[in-house]
């Protein structure tokens, strides 16, 4: 445990990726089996103690501290494993050999409603500060110490040198202490996961930007706005399973019940989650496929853990599926795009047509006939195409020249830098984020900036610098880390679409918003209004 | 007939600082006064336009460094009084300046009237430091104490270990350097000096700021063997090196001519792990020049007064300590007493 605690303590005081993966690679090669499995577990926020939560640790230490001063120590400190870890009485006399991290979490499952108030106590006891709050922070399963389950999986690849896509392929197939896992990583077998429902990582597209093509080696289909899923059956009689993962690998099967439902053929197929309805493209037609709504109506349905039967009345889901990856037992990867898509086009009959259609190829002689096409479907809210190489196998990550992604040309409109804060990692020094305003009103006629995003991205480094200077030079306010500065600045913001919200005072929100330009020569009073932005929505 | 005084109705707390009354002059006021008893040099205590300032010599010095104190028309006069020196005020009033350990010249200051003897303790730390006296254990009947580090949790580590990350880390890193971020006055001067102590002899490098007050506790005969500015330097010769420099400057453009940093700061609020976050400390070093939860409970303990007033910091925690061991105290609300940096 010792071990593992410093890595925690490291970890809260490292900022940058790199430093942190190469600490968690470190102590991941460093430490042997179970501790480096069940400690894996712990860092992507895999482990979980139905006897310990947050409310234990409280009810434990106002056994053991005054309750006011447990209380104002708490509201000071402001995270209750760490208070608890400051807090504890040391006991009296030699310290007991502290537990092993696997040692630690056997104990922690083991502990009951009943029996917590009196053997986690002992447990703290064998611990130093540090210890204790990693064992804390551990039973509690809430790191909140910047580690995300990728960047544990990437440290992963990275520490024993191999792919972090066979990590992602294997990982949902095993259960902590990943021994299985280790035994490969370090030249071993790889782990026996036929006939599990593993998350494959996605292929990725490249943006077009100003590359032309040759229709003759790409095809394309149109760019449809909502979440890239991966749909996977697999297993035999009762231990067969359908689950739904998200672009980072996330199992959002219980958000899209109706999905599970829908695929009872092992098979792995890719494709967009969409909610039926008229917004991109119009109605089902030939011309541009359609049928599918906006995507804000199918954020209505996302992050929920249960679905109400009203939700899936209202808002239906369906896949319109892209590639196949497996279709009963067989992999698909190593064929070319056009193999693998009669595949798909033979396989879709057997799918519920309720639930699955496919993305349609847009018939285009010529690129200069598809940019045609492009440019005529402006007004049918389709945020762009996707162009696919004919010829190309299923590869995991961005590879140069397979999939391009062609985007409707931004939207744009000029905003008013409200406030600015500091960056992290090689921008900790230099404001970088940045939230902007339009106005809300006749600026002229007493009218109020209101906040209508926030970018960090799309300027240089050398503007980077000038906008920090502006900053320093502008503050009008201090807030914490935040600085709110005279609003002079006019920044074009592009963005790819933008709706209604209730989380922002103007009532708005943007999609992808970047800095596209910095108007040094604009005066503010010039920049858009709130109703400007209004006339952009298209939901 | 005459008006009985009521016991230690002579020394009133107010909002800008504690007023005795028979002599009428101040200590550590927050607004320009006719005289004040300044306990030590950090800002949120001594300030500059007081008429006169009575004080440790060394705490004079730092009062004309920054405020110019007892120099030309509007810097008043001074009245130096040394570790141990009573000195009688105006109303029959005595006062004892005591050293309290808290950082150069800093002192406790002891008020006797009318056989009442009451001790305002101003910033002080029961450690070993360096570069100033031990705090002296006084007996008194009303201990006005500080609370800056009045919560349980605040148990700071010996200062060797501090001493051992960061040298560990200069060790490690042989192509960084090591900034540590420390409070001008005091904690730069300790840090130096527990380097010193502590075997290191390389050259320290120091912010344009803390210059001058390392130059005066020089003067006072506190060796911080080889200094040299940064703003002298090649990045490369810096590398290896470590550089002091006041908490602002830890996340500020002044950084980026250093040679890849490790970011340290020296401060009791190291302790708390998000406070170290926030200032995106990659080092954090417990070390203060205040006392910490132990301390200050222990000297109430030891001085034991018969009622305690407590000031600038948590008073609530220490305030509930002392009901829990049945002793009589008040919390009093001064102002602009908060020590962010320390």
């Amino acid at each position: 445990m010792e071990e593992f605690a410093a890595l925690i303590d490291r970890l809260v005081y490292t900022g940058s990726r790199n430093a942190k993966l190469a600490l968690i690679a470190d102590y991941l090669r460093a430490t042997p089996d179970p501790d480096r499995g069940w400690a894996l577990a712990a860092l992507t926020d895999g482990l979980d103690f139905s006897a310990v939560k947050s409310s234990t640790i409280r009810t434990m230490m106002k056994d053991r501290v005054d309750p006011v001063l447990w209380t104002l120590s708490r509201d000071f400190v402001g995270d209750t494993a760490e208070c608890a870890s400051l807090l504890w009485p040391e006991p009296l006399g030699q310290r007991d050999v502290a537990p092993g991290v696997a040692e630690a979490v056997s104990l922690l499952s083991g502990m009951t409603r009943g029996n917590v108030q009196a053997e986690l106590p002992r447990l703290m006891d064998r611990l130093d500060s540090s210890g204790r709050y990693a064992l804390l922070k551990m039973a509690t399963g809430a790191m909140r110490i910047g580690v995300s389950a990728r960047l544990g999986k990437v440290a992963f690849a990275q520490g024993f040198d191999v792919s972090v896509d066979e990590v992602e392929e294997y990982w949902h197939g095993l259960a902590p202490p990943f021994a299985e896992l280790f035994a490969w990583a370090e030249g071993g077998e790889a782990p026996d996961t036929e006939n599990l429902p593993l998350f494959r990582p996605f292929m990725l597209a490249h943006p077009l930007e100003d590359a032309v093509v040759d229709m003759d080696d790409y095809a394309a289909e149109w760019k449809w706005d909502g979440i890239r899923v991966q749909l996977v059956h697999a297993g035999l009689g009762e231990d067969a399973e359908t689950r739904v993962y998200s672009r980072s690998g996330d199992d959002i099967s219980a958000t899209f019940p109706e999905m599970v439902a829908a695929l009872e053929i092992p098979a792995v197929l890719d494709g967009e989650l969409l909610v039926r309805g008229s917004h991109q493209g119009g109605e089902a037609n030939e011309r541009t496929q359609g049928g599918a709504a906006s995507f804000n109506a199918l954020q209505q349905r996302l992050g929920r853990k249960t679905v109400s039967k009203k939700m899936l009345s209202e808002s239906p889901a369906f896949v319109r599926l892209y590639d196949a990856l497996m279709i009963e037992g067989e992999d698909l990867r190593g064929l070319p795009w056009t193999a693998r898509r009669d595949r798909l086009e033979a396989f879709l009959p057997r799918l519920p047509a309720d639930r699955f259609d496919i993305s349609s190829i847009i018939a285009a002689d010529s690129f200069d006939n598809l940019a045609e096409i492009r440019e005529s479907t402006r007004d049918d809210a389709i945020e762009g195409l996707m162009l696919k190489r004919r010829d190309s196998p299923y590869v995991a990550g961005r590879r140069t020249g397979l999939w391009y992604k062609w985007k409707r040309d931004p939207l744009l409109v000029d905003c008013v830098l409200m406030y600015a804060q500091r960056g992290s990692g090689k921008r900790s020094s230099f404001f970088s984020d940045y939230t902007f305003g339009c106005w809300d009103g006749d600026p002229d006629k007493g009218a109020e900036l209101l906040p209508v995003g926030k970018a960090y991205s799309g300027f240089t480094d050398a503007e980077l610098k000038q906008i920090d200077r502006h900053v320093r030079q502008n503050t009008i306010n201090r807030f914490g880390p935040v600085r709110e500065t005279e609003k002079i600045l006019v920044f074009e913001v592009a963005f790819d679409s933008v709706h209604e919200s209730k989380r922002h005072k103007s009532g708005l929100a943007m999609r992808f918003p970047r800095i596209h330009r910095i108007r040094w020569d604009k005066p503010a009073h010039e920049a858009d209004r709130i109703d400007t932005l209004k006339g952009l929505i298209r939901d | 007939m005459d008006t009985v005084s009521l016991p230690f109705s002579w020394i009133r707390p107010d909002p800008h600082g504690i007023h005795v009354g028979p002599a009428d002059c101040w200590i550590d006021p927050s607004k320009a006064v006719d005289k004040a008893l300044v306990t030590h040099g950090h800002a949120d205590h001594a300030r500059g336009g007081h008429g006169q300032t009575v004080a440790t010599p060394e705490t004079l010095a730092i009062m004309k460094l920054r405020y110019q104190t007892g120099e030309g028309p509007a810097g008043g006069d001074t009245s130096p009084v040394e570790y141990g020196e009573t000195i009688r005020l105006p109303g029959g009033v005595d006062a004892t300046y005591i050293p309290a350990g808290h950082v150069l010249g800093s002192a406790q200051i002891l008020l006797e009237h009318a056989g009442e003897k009451v001790i305002v303790t101003g910033d002080y730390k029961r450690r070993a430091d360096p570069t100033c006296p031990p705090f002296l254990v006084t007996p008194c009947d009303i201990l006005i104490t500080e609370a800056t580090f009045g919560l349980p949790v605040f148990e700071h580590p010996p200062i060797a270990d501090e001493m051992a990350k960061l040298l560990g880390a200069l060790n490690d890193n042989p192509d960084r350097c090591v900034l540590v971020g420390a409070y001008a006055l005091g904690k730069a001067q300790r840090v130096i000096a527990e380097l010193r102590a502590a075997g290191h002899r390389d050259t320290i490098y120091l912010h344009g700021a803390m210059e001058k007050m390392c130059r005066l506790y020089e003067d006072f005969g506190i060796d911080l063997g080889a200094l040299a500015l940064v703003a002298d330097q090649a990045k490369d010769d810096m590398r290896g090196s470590v550089i002091i420099c006041p908490p602002s400057a830890l996340n500020d453009r002044w950084s980026r001519r250093l040679p890849d940093p490790i970011t340290a700061m020296a401060s009791g609020w190291m302790m708390v792990r998000q406070r170290a976050r926030q200032r995106n400390v990659e080092l954090p070093l417990v070390i203060s020049d205040h006392a910490d939860w132990n301390e200050l409970t222990r000297t109430i303990e030891e001085v034991n007064p018969q009622e305690t007033w407590i000031t600038h910091g948590r008073e609530e925690a220490l305030l509930r300590w002392c009901q829990l061991t049945q002793r009589r105290a008040r919390a009093l609300s001064m102002v602009g007493y908060e020590d962010e940096d320390d």
